[in-house]
């Protein structure tokens, strides 16, 4: 948004409406104080794409996790300390060189919030949403994440209680690196399933 | 009073044509403006107080008019629905609010079906297992479904079952609840778009009821 203090700029129609329905909920006492701005901090600092990357490089480093991981997803993404809304049940996909898993929900905006944070703008939205489940390699071609021409594509529409995480294949050359380093090479389109690392 | 057509919600989008390329960045803000998290907050507060189900809160979303829909951003999806909830359980008048917001406050439409007064006895144990053929039921229910319209009809097989969970069609639009297995089933791209690719699985995760034999 534009303006300042001294200028501040005119709310658009969508501003004016939130204002509203937040004003009349304020004056019967439905909003707590503080609550914009705790689901701001929450989701901007704690909930997000390096919570699902912990998980990842715990998985590329311990083969009993990933073991785990792979058969029910839930109780050892909770050992990280990710559970909660949008996580109550886990199932964690993994791709191979042969085998690339890719999540969409077409009916909504069904995402695993304690590990990957909120959706971004574009999975939301109709393009995504109408045209992974009818053609998949194309989508991620046109999204930069090539596949070999014979990989089997598997493409998991979140429409029921279930949220998909995509284990990515490990890059080669890093097999010096620590947990935390692997970590931080893991990308949220990784673990959607819209690039491979 | 304008006419209104019992149809297939426009949120349901798997497999529309039309809508070009996806509008990719690797990383965005997670709230474009104060705004987007204020909606975001209000629809569960609103969900809060009138205790809405999973179901009816998705359904308030679903019900907007389509082009509403279809030209405005996620967030205004959601305060859509926050108010549409907010109006039809009393907490505020659309008249406040558009008093409040100095202009035309669009809602989300009404909803449709019936409220079910006797949803049922839960299902616990599941019909099917694992490998087994499966058909989507073939139909057109006027209120909200997990359901999505491009596997209605279509075979596909079992790979995953996944506990037993609230049926979204019931606790939509009513106080009742059942709760059946839900399951994971895997559909061969090419017999859902009859388009010739190949080594395409598309996976939907569906109710026991929208379920029958194949």
């Amino acid at each position: 948004m534009s303006g300042d203090a001294h200028h501040p700029a005119p709310m658009s129609p969508v501003e004016q409406r939130v204002a509203a329905l937040e004003a009349l909920l304020t004056e019967r006492r439905l909003v707590p104080e503080g609550f914009v701005e705790e689901i701001t901090r929450r989701y901007e600092s704690e909930i997000g794409p390096m919570n699902g990357a912990k998980v990842v490089a715990r998985a590329w480093t311990d083969p009993q996790y990933k073991e785990r991981l792979l058969a029910d997803g839930t109780a050892p993404i909770a050992e990280l300390g990710f559970g909660g809304s949008e996580g109550e049940h886990m199932v964690v996909v993994e791709n191979t060189p042969a085998v690339h898993n890719v999540i969409v929900c077409t009916l909504c905006s069904c995402y695993p919030w304690p590990t990957l944070g909120l959706p971004p703008a574009w999975y939301k939205d109709p393009p995504y949403r109408a045209r992974m489940v009818r053609e998949p390699r194309a989508v991620l071609a046109e999204m930069g994440c090539d596949l070999p021409g014979d990989a089997e594509i598997r493409v998991w529409d979140s429409s029921a209680e279930v949220r998909y995480l995509v284990l990515p294949e490990r890059p080669p050359g890093t097999e010096g690196m620590t947990e935390a380093e692997l970590a931080g090479l893991v990308t949220r389109d990784s673990m959607i399933g819209v690039a491979r690392l | 009073m304008s006419r209104v057509f019992r149809v297939d919600g426009i949120h349901d989008l798997g497999g529309m044509q039309g809508f070009g390329a996806v509008d990719h960045s690797p990383s965005e803000p997670v709230f474009r403006g104060r705004w987007e998290a204020t909606a975001r907050a209000l629809l569960g507060i609103v969900a809060d107080a009138v205790q809405a189900s999973g179901g009816e809160f998705r359904h308030s979303i679903e019900r907007m008019e389509p082009g509403h829909y279809l030209t405005s951003s996620y967030y205004e999806h959601w305060l859509t629905g926050a108010a549409a909830l907010a109006v039809e359980h009393g907490l505020v008048t659309r008249a406040e609010l558009e008093a409040r917001a100095g202009g035309r406050f669009p809602l989300s439409g009404p909803a449709h079906a019936e409220a079910v007064t006797d949803a049922g006895p839960d299902v616990s144990e599941p019909r099917f297992a694992v490998g087994d053929r499966v058909r989507v039921r073939d139909w057109h229910p006027p209120g909200h479904t997990r359901c999505p319209r491009y596997v209605r009809g279509q075979d596909g097989v079992v790979v995953r079952l996944d506990g037993t969970h609230s049926v979204p069609d019931i606790e939509a639009h009513s106080p009742a609840r059942r709760y059946e297995p839900t399951y994971s089933v895997r559909f061969d791209a090419a017999r859902l778009w009859h388009d010739g690719q190949r080594g395409v699985w598309v996976h939907v995760d569906l109710w026991d009821s929208y379920l029958e034999p194949a």
